[in-house]
């Protein structure tokens, strides 16, 4: 491991904590203005950040320790995974430690650390709020799994540096099986991100949560790592999505210099996203829990369908 | 790989067997004497069991020995041979026995059901001859070993034999037991193909017809796959688990499963010469069938054993579709594919068995700690069993599939080898397999579901009852069992490059081929076929999420503060919170139901308004009881009947029966 890839590395993982609020507040800026509401500032999500911090933590009394090092490992996994997915250049020296695979299981680790503590204090949302979030994790899971197994087939790879790199810089083709791919990674994107037609990120009518009824006994410091882990988890995948579906523009070479003039691509790329995410949301309504399995399961479907048809072309 | 003479691990091997044949002896003869039982021959077993273990770890990459025990019939002595293949699910058994035998120790308690010097015996009888299963090279060793495993595990399936329901989960276990020993005796019947010898060695210098060829494979499918819990053969499986003393569950889950995944592999792979791709297809389709239907049934259980019991029919369904996947590949010539496939699968056979009887061990503790195994009763223990429910939680983790722990390395095996197929001769395959890895993830996923829920349910929230706050944490024997399977899951999680090494001369053995160097960037990354390709590290992984972890923490530390305060539950301001109002088993079990309604049949009891005593109850049977066994029984039964006609309490009637009888004998014998 070279200086220069360690440095890439860092700035990368650097970029992503920094960026990722902002991400969020971008969007939730974007929701306000499409709904006709005046909207937060742009660094509400930092303000947020910084008072939860400040404040007292207050835990139920019976919490077990599980309960107090969940935010923590949630925080954790959403790190490594904003520093292994290819952002700003694809020679990063802990992207080999996971491929896309991996990287999914890291998101269902984090999925199942949140899911226990919610459990930990026994209360009826809080378990609640686990089932329906497992719920939507498994039938997300698979989707995402085939969503990243089209474009290894594509790449003859599973690992996210060698994909953004073929397709971005080695082959400049057009592959239809992507599209289809393309619409079924953003229906799981928005369902694992509890954005609106599953989960309501601004909601506070507790039947319908999911999310938030998750981490409803969770304050302060606690309560922000969380915040701060939904928001790099939107990061994430919002870098996944640009990955495999825009991957231009990212830096080849390991040179922090190269991957400064990456950023502004990155920072454009996301900014458009973002405003495309507040326009879906504001286009469409949350749905009933009973509706979601159907959702993923056309994500599902229509993931598998994108990967044969990239066979049926290949062959 | 020539037999070589000497036989030195071989020998060690005999020589624990005959040390656990001692203990078992031994046992019976201080039927009365507990305390010596329990602290001195269990452990002096588990002890034996780690020996076992790090023999057949230096067997693996040994050369094949052989050996002649003269025992047995006259001129039918017993042909043993210890190669990779044997080296490998020894090794398995040995460590898992050794951590079981040592859990075992603080188990048995005094006055339930059969006495512990008794259970001591059949307990040895039941892992020597799973020795003896893997060391057998001839038909005739590997089917009274075969059925003497079968035999020693019913009487321990049956230690509670005073009630009612263990008696019958015993008698449906030795029923499927044996339909599989006769398929496999008839199995090994077509292999000597009229030769009339029986020894291993015969059966693989035959070259079988494909049809012959076939039959043999289908036979060997059956068979093992009763073993296995195939569909649908797999109803005994939920019924002996639960009712087996936990260590026995354990043993049975993690290791006795395993002696199936070991025949088909062993008939397949070495005893079988030529081999069809739909073989391989076949045992893909019923294993993910089997995957699927074991992982949806076990996120419906109610009772903790039977949830575990489910997830073990998922995991063999698991194991039988890598050992197609690689079936197909390796009859397609594409040797380097088979041999990650089989990689794959041998892995999960030593993460299974590890993360497994580690969490059939846990349910015995709670078993013992509250008298529960209903999951609606449990709750909150991890505030009074603090050991136990952190060493459960690591066999939860690695049974969800979730990295770095070891049942991920298989997951992520198999995947890689699936995501190989677009390479195969044959568009249909190509086309179904990718479909198939989909649904491999769908099974890996519900598997986190139904493991959160064990979990979750049983550790999590408070606790349900009373009484459960009483409950004891698990003893010092019981912990250090415990604990030793837990380092297995986590030796296994984070040392991949390691032992895909070790697997490296099975899959040699059996398809002529390894995966050779899988590792990569200084031995941290495993990266089965090139780093370009797809590399996993999970000690770098660990480390990175644990140095965000410290990282977050002490900044959090050192710009902010570390104030807390304990405060009753929120809630969003209910103070009227009790233990009634967490989701209960059933609860969490609810989306599922409804997901996957066609799978179940459903009885709901639902009553009415004005009932003044309501009772909601849900019950969730198998459609197979319905579709097979209930009219194989009746069948079954109306034959009876027929020849209940025959039975007419007149003794003349039968005297004309007996003359009858003579005539037609005379008759027959005359000409």
């Amino acid at each position: 491991m070279t200086l220069a890839s360690f440095l890439s590395q860092l700035l990368e993982i650097v970029v992503a904590l920094a960026l990722a609020p902002l991400l969020t507040g971008w969007v939730s800026q974007w929701r306000a203005w499409l709904q006709n509401k005046s909207a937060p500032s742009l660094l509400q999500p930092y303000r947020l950040l910084h008072k939860l911090f400040n404040k007292e933590s207050v835990l139920a009394e019976h919490a077990s320790p599980l309960f107090r090092g969940a935010p923590y490992i949630v925080f954790g996994c959403m790190t490594l995974a904003c520093a292994i997915v290819p952002t700003l250049s694809t020679d990063l020296p802990l992207s080999p430690a996971a491929d896309a695979i991996a990287l999914v299981g890291l998101f269902a680790l984090a999925r199942v650390f949140i899911s226990l503590a919610a459990m930990d204090i026994g209360t009826a949302f809080g378990t609640l709020g686990a089932r329906r979030e497992m719920l939507i994790g498994f039938l997300a899971e698979p989707a995402l799994l085939i969503v990243l197994f089209s474009a290894s087939l594509i790449s003859k790879s599973t690992s996210l540096t060698t994909i953004v790199d073929t397709l971005g810089h080695r082959e400049l083709m057009v592959y239809p099986g992507l599209a289809l791919a393309a619409v079924a990674f953003t229906m799981v994107a928005l369902a694992e991100n509890a954005r609106v037609p599953v989960d309501n990120p601004a909601t506070h009518l507790e039947l319908t949560m999911i999310h938030e009824a998750l981490i409803l006994e969770y304050s302060g410091r606690h309560l922000a790592l969380i915040e701060w882990a939904a928001s790099l988890k939107l990061f994430a995948y919002a870098c996944i999505g640009l990955a495999l579906f825009f991957p231009w523009g990212v830096a080849e070479a390991g040179e922090p210099l190269v991957m400064l003039l990456a950023l502004p691509a990155l920072v454009a790329k996301l900014a458009v996203g973002g405003a495309g995410l507040a326009v879906l949301e504001t286009l469409s309504a949350k749905m009933r829990i009973f509706r979601v399995p159907e959702y993923l399961a056309t994500a599902f479907l229509l993931a598998v369908i994108g990967m044969l048809v990239h066979i049926l072309l290949a062959a | 790989m020539s037999p070589t003479a000497d036989w030195v691990l071989l020998d060690g091997v005999l020589a624990v067997l005959a040390v656990w044949l001692i203990v078992g002896v031994a046992g019976i003869a201080s039927l009365r004497r507990f305390r010596f039982v329990a602290r001195v021959l269990f452990p002096l077993g588990g002890l034996f069991g780690l020996l076992l273990g790090g023999l057949s770890l230096a067997a693996v990459a040994g050369t094949p020995e052989v050996a002649v025990l003269p025992i047995g019939l006259p001129g039918l002595p017993f042909h043993l041979r210890l190669d990779s293949l044997s080296a490998f699910f020894l090794m398995v058994l040995g460590f898992v026995a050794a951590g079981v035998s040592t859990f075992a120790a603080g188990y048995f308690r005094k006055g339930e059901g059969t006495p512990p010097g008794l259970l001591c015996l059949e307990y040895h009888i039941f892992l020597a001859s799973m020795v003896m299963v893997l060391l057998a090279d001839d038909a005739y060793a590997f089917m009274v070993m075969w059925e003497t495993m079968a035999l020693s595990s019913y009487f321990l399936v049956t230690a509670n034999h005073r009630i009612r329901e263990v008696r019958s989960a015993g008698y449906l276990y030795l029923v499927v037991a044996h339909i599989g020993a006769i398929a496999i005796l008839l199995c090994f019947g077509v292999l000597q193909a009229n030769t009339g010898v029986y020894t291993f060695a015969n059966m693989r210098a035959q070259t079988l017809t494909p049809f012959w060829g076939t039959a043999a494979f289908l036979l060997a499918l059956l068979g093992f796959g009763a073993k296995a819990g195939l569909l649908p053969l797999h109803v005994w499986l939920p019924e002996a688990h639960p009712a087996a003393p936990s260590p026995v569950s354990a043993l049975m889950s993690a290791v006795m499963l395993k002696m199936a995944a070991y025949g088909m592999l062993r008939v397949a792979f070495d005893l079988l010469q030529a081999r069809l791709w739909w073989w391989g297809a076949l045992l893909l389709a019923l294993g993910l069938a089997t995957a699927l239907f074991g992982v949806v049934f076990a996120s419906v259980q109610t009772d903790m054993k039977r949830l575990l019991a489910y997830s073990s029919i998922e995991n063999m369904g698991l194991l039988f579709a890598g050992i197609g996947l690689a079936l197909t590949f390796s009859a397609y010539g594409m040797t380097p594919m088979a041999a990650l496939a089989l990689t794959a699968t041998l892995y999960h056979v030593a993460s299974h068995a590890f993360f497994k009887s580690l969490l059939f061990l846990g349910t015995g503790s709670v078993l013992h700690a509250t008298g529960e195994r209903n999951l609606g009763r449990l709750g909150g223990l991890i505030r009074t069993m603090p050991w136990l429910a952190w060493i459960t939680l690591v066999g939860v983790l690695a049974s969800a599939g979730l990295p770095p722990l070891g049942g991920f390395v298989s997951e992520w095996l198999l995947l890689q080898s699936f995501l190989f197929t677009p390479g195969l001769p044959n568009p249909l395959l190509n086309m179904l397999i990718p479909v198939v890895a989909a649904l491999i993830a769908l099974v890996a996923a519900l598997a986190g579901y139904t493991m959160v829920k064990f979990f979750g349910v049983v550790f999590l929230g408070q606790p349900r009852e009373d009484k459960l706050a009483k409950a004891r944490d698990a003893g010092r024997w019981e912990r250090a069992g415990m604990l030793w399977l837990a380092a297995g899951c986590i030796a296994l999680g984070l040392l991949p490059v390691q032992f895909v090494a070790l697997i490296d001369p099975v899959t040699r053995q059996l398809v002529g081929v390894g995966l050779g160097n899988a590792a990569q960037g200084g031995g941290w990354l495993l990266a089965p076929n090139g780093i370009e390709r797809a590399s996993y590290g999970p000690v770098i992984f660990l480390l990175g999420v644990a140095a965000s972890f410290a990282f977050a923490f002490l900044i959090v530390r050192r710009f902010y503060h570390g104030r807390l305060r304990r405060a009753p539950a929120w809630d969003c301001g209910y103070r009227w919170q009790t233990a009634r109002m967490q989701d209960t088993a059933e609860g969490f079990g609810q989306p599922i139901r409804q997901i996957f309604e066609p799978f179940f049949v459903m009885t709901r009891e639902l009553p009415t308004p004005f009932d003044t005593q309501p009772r909601y109850r849900v019950t969730v049977a198998d459609h197979f009881w319905g579709w097979i066994y209930l009219p194989v029984v009746a069948l079954a039964e109306r034959i009876a009947r027929l020849f209940g006609l025959l039975q007419q309490g007149r003794i003349a009637i039968y005297l004309l029966y007996s003359f009858l009888t003579l005539v037609v004998t005379l008759l027959a014998v005359k000409r």
